[in-house]
């Protein structure tokens, strides 16, 4: 393996990111600015490699994501897949390499509750709702604001937030059902309510791992129906085992395999790839 | 508060179904408990001694201290078995007013030194004696002590990420320290004989059948404001977000929410709550001494809650009732069985009534109505 040459400079330009924006390199002042996707890119990771005790989890991975696309994520066990995810929303810092939200806003530089804030959502495999609240309740907590205790104890909603609550059940299928405990609602239920928690937060990405696991198959048709209206108002990531459902979803589709990109494209051009078929098909 | 405040008040009182009992059963007992006291002669069946009226005004602080509780550990989820110290605290700062108002009556007749002073031979009083002349400085100080306690230690335990079992018993270690602080004679508490034979309060004495009904109507409406208190806070959004903490603390800091500064909040009022209570106790009973900061104390305010039923604010004022009447009832008869009556009370409680007494009530009455609508 060649070592890889550092960028020489500041006038050197290297990466895609740096190319769009006309060879200004953002000084980068640690506070979030806002997020800028004026080139058609919401999120750009370059070359980004991390290490577990000489594992390489992700190794010189480089994956953009479109501004509205609805990208799914496919690989074997230990493709890096999470590991991404982790880099993505600052959990995992990689050795090299670099992640940006949009033209402005470098990922490596924040903390985990500001990527959130920036505007970077993040839907965990188990569906973690507040069992004892109401559906209602739910969302209302999700609600973005100035989340200090005196506000809290005497704010009543505003009725543009109703509204927003309001519209966000109807996204994801729980109007009937907002005055129930969220602890009685099944398990595609609670998952798609905590979509809407994340919903309410208004983040321009979602990232949304495995989904449809554990699901009954109306379930998975009806989360297939609600991640492709949300794709065009947000930039959603979906990583995800179960073949069929990406082929009803995804428009896009990136293998991982070792930590790197095998192959992208549509789902058909993927599954006709020989390599793919070869590492992740088994065939 | 103003309007905004009783609509408010009237919006989470409709869902209360509990609490409006409560209320209504409070107010019935603010007139008719002074009311058979004071007309009946004392000849007479319906009279009711000043006795009992005293013990159900130590019952009703008691009842605010359950209150005090409940709230956070009901509803965030925070276990304080050091909550007697907050109880203590105010009790010891309402026994230092009443101490200083013992004057020249006292058995040395010093006008200034508590008679605790005189006999170790103390010429002046010390410097956090000052001020304890004065009513509103002792009120002051009874808020301001144990909120200040609450803050400091809740500030280093919460900021610390401290919960769960690990707190419960850092709150022990805390009442257990000051237990022992106020049992040394010189640090100026009265040592383990604490402050008694107290005389009068604002002038009046507390001896007085009159002294005693205020004392006990000023503490019913103390425990009706407590419980309203903590009800709004518990129907506002901020209750909503402190029930999330309870229910997944990760998940709600995730979100954004200041969960420490929520949980020191909560912690500091409830605290305040307690020392309001233990104010109130100490002018009727007469007495405040270090055992009040035993931690067997603390563990038994949290079993009045357990047994009543946690996080519904009037379960505690029920098992703070129950537990408490029992106990009066059982020493009277059978002093040596009261500890064994209390454990077997809790054991079968958390074995076969989980919700507690206002939990077991409400599922029978559900259970009552649901065949009927089928």
């Amino acid at each position: 393996m060649e070592p890889r040459a550092p960028p020489a400079g500041p006038s050197v330009i290297t990466t895609l990111r740096e190319r769009l924006a006309g060879g200004v390199r953002s000084a980068g002042t640690g506070r979030p600015p806002g997020l800028d996707a004026t080139h058609g890119l919401i999120l750009y990771l370059e070359d980004v490699t991390v290490s577990f005790d000489g594992f390489r989890a992700l190794n010189a991975l480089t994956l953009y994501v479109e501004v509205g696309e609805l990208r799914c994520i496919i690989g074997p066990n230990g493709a890096g897949k999470t590991t991404m995810m982790d880099v993505i929303t600052g959990k995992t810092r990689p050795d090299s390499g670099s992640a940006w939200f949009g033209q402005t806003v470098d990922l490596l530089r924040l903390s985990e509750p500001e990527i959130a804030q920036a505007g970077i959502g993040r839907k965990f495999q188990k569906p973690t709702v507040f069992e004892n609240h109401t559906v209602f309740e739910n969302l209302e907590l999700a609600m973005t604001g100035a989340k200090t205790v005196w506000k809290w104890l005497s704010v009543r909603l505003t009725s543009g937030e109703r509204e927003r609550i309001d519209a966000v059940l109807e996204t994801i299928g729980l109007t009937d059902r907002r005055r129930e405990r969220a602890g009685a609602l099944s398990h595609g239920q609670k998952q798609w309510l905590e979509i809407g928690m994340l919903l309410m937060q208004d983040p321009q990405l979602l990232l949304v791992d495995e989904p449809v696991a554990g699901m009954t198959p109306q379930e998975v048709e009806r989360t297939a129906g609600l991640l492709s209206s949300l794709a065009g108002k947000h930039s959603v990531i979906v990583v995800e085992h179960d073949m069929e459902f990406v082929r009803s979803i995804a428009r896009k589709v990136t293998v991982l395999h070792e930590g790197a990109v095998l192959a992208e494209g549509s789902i058909d051009e993927v599954q006709a790839n020989a390599r793919v078929k070869q590492v992740y098909l088994g065939e | 508060m103003g309007t905004l405040g009783m609509g408010a008040l009237a919006q989470s009182l409709r869902t209360d179904r509990g609490g409006r009992l409560f209320l209504g059963v409070l107010g019935v007992a603010m007139l008719l408990v002074p009311a058979l006291n004071l007309l009946p002669p004392a000849t007479s069946a319906l009279h009711l001694s000043s006795y009992t009226v005293t013990l159900i005004g130590k019952y009703m602080s008691y009842a605010m201290l359950a209150i005090a509780v409940d709230l956070i550990w009901g509803y965030c989820g925070i276990l304080s078995l050091g909550h007697g110290a907050f109880f203590a605290l105010g009790g010891y700062a309402i026994g230092m007013y009443l101490m200083r108002q013992i004057g020249t009556r006292g058995v040395y007749g010093d006008p200034v030194l508590p008679d605790f002073m005189v006999f170790l031979n103390w010429k002046e009083l010390p410097w956090f004696w000052q001020g304890f002349q004065s009513f509103p400085f002792a009120l002051a100080m009874v808020v301001m002590v144990p909120g200040l306690l609450a803050l400091v230690f809740g500030y280093l335990a919460f900021r610390a990420r401290v919960s769960g079992v690990y707190l419960s018993i850092i709150t022990q270690a805390l009442t257990y320290a000051l237990m022992l602080a106020f049992f040394r004679n010189d640090m100026g508490f009265g040592g383990n004989n604490g402050f008694t034979d107290f005389k009068d309060l604002l002038g009046f004495s507390l001896q007085a059948p009159g002294m005693r009904t205020a004392l006990y109507l000023i503490t019913a409406f103390a425990l009706g404001a407590t419980y309203v208190g903590c009800r709004l806070i518990i129907a506002s959004r901020a209750g909503r977000v402190i029930e999330a903490i309870r229910d997944a603390e990760n998940r709600a800091r995730f979100i954004g929410y200041k969960v420490e500064s929520f949980k020191l909040w909560l912690f500091v009022l409830s605290a305040v709550i307690a020392g309001l209570a233990g104010a109130l106790y100490v002018p009727q009973i007469g007495i405040i001494n270090p055992s009040e900061f035993s931690p067997a104390n603390s563990i038994e305010i949290v079993i009045w809650v357990a047994i009543g039923g946690r996080g519904t604010l009037y379960g505690a004022v029920v098992g703070a009732f129950l537990v408490n009447y029992a106990k009066t009832y059982f020493t009277a008869a059978l002093p040596s069985m009261w500890l064994y009556a209390l454990g077997a009370l809790f054991v079968v409680v958390t074995l076969f009534l989980p919700q507690g007494i206002v939990g077991a009530i409400g599922g029978w009455s559900l259970a009552r109505r649901r065949p009927a609508q089928a």
